[in-house]
């Protein structure tokens, strides 16, 4: 049986380099097939905007990568509701299909992880 | 027990420390550490240019000769690795940079290499991160 692994991305997506790291390290997994979920936690919900508009800031737009996730095999999307209600996002709409996750889901989720990596 | 860690924090960041006790100790304890991946600011602790004052801790080079006395593997991760400025001989010629910062006992490969490591320990522990 192959470990589970979670990623968690917390940070918004110019705020460095962390999400597009994070989400490199997804797909790199998706690449070899192995069990593997994303949660957006944080800031790291703000990814899930649809309205990036990198080249304000002289970046590339993350959106197409992290679209690519269910493409590499990673299905499992997930998003902390109380991020998104913290930041007024309830209901906003997403780029990606995440599944919204409560604070007990939420713990639920990474003890059935094997490993846990957050960025 | 078999360890893989992970290492994101720059030298200079607590955990960059605590990451190389928790390695030594663990070894000490006589558990296995199948890889060491340095990803994200991570890449600097493997770069084999900072000068340290003489009575400070020089981080990299405890790394640095830590891994070589173990012989362990370790990989720093070759995209985080460009991206920061940190490359070995082969990398520095093929971008046409002057400098080279990363020697042996360090090996520039790719995110597959934390996959594999994760795959083959019991635990992964990471330090720094958010």
């Amino acid at each position: 049986m192959p470990q589970s692994l979670l990623i968690i991305s917390r940070q918004a997506p110019w705020a460095g380099p962390s999400a597009r790291e994070a989400l490199d390290i997804a797909l790199a997994g998706g690449a070899f097939d192995l069990p593997l979920a994303m949660l957006f936690l944080d800031d790291g919900v703000f990814q899930l905007l649809p309205e990036q508009q990198p080249t304000a800031v002289q970046q590339k737009d993350l959106t197409a990568n992290l679209q690519a996730l269910p493409m590499f095999g990673v299905e499992a999307l997930y998003v902390a509701e109380r991020s998104l209600q913290e930041r007024g996002l309830q209901t906003h709409p997403m780029n990606l299909p995440v599944q919204m996750l409560d604070d007990s889901a939420l713990t639920a989720l990474i003890d059935r992880y094997d490993q846990v990596i957050t960025l | 027990m078999k360890f893989a860690i992970a290492l994101f924090a720059p030298p200079h960041a607590p955990s960059s420390r605590r990451a190389l006790r928790f390695a030594q100790a663990a070894l000490a304890g006589g558990h296995e550490i199948v890889r060491l991946f340095f990803y994200q600011d991570g890449v600097h602790s493997a770069a084999s240019n900072p000068v340290c004052p003489q009575d400070e801790l020089d981080l990299s080079g405890e790394w640095r000769e830590f891994v070589r006395d173990q012989g362990l593997d370790a990989v720093v991760c070759i995209a985080a690795a460009l991206r920061r400025g940190v490359l070995d001989a082969q990398e520095a010629e093929r971008y046409q940079r002057s400098a080279v910062n990363l020697q042996a006992p360090w090996e520039l490969s790719g995110l597959g290499q934390l996959h594999e490591a994760t795959q083959l320990a019991d635990r992964l522990i990471c330090f720094g991160g958010p």
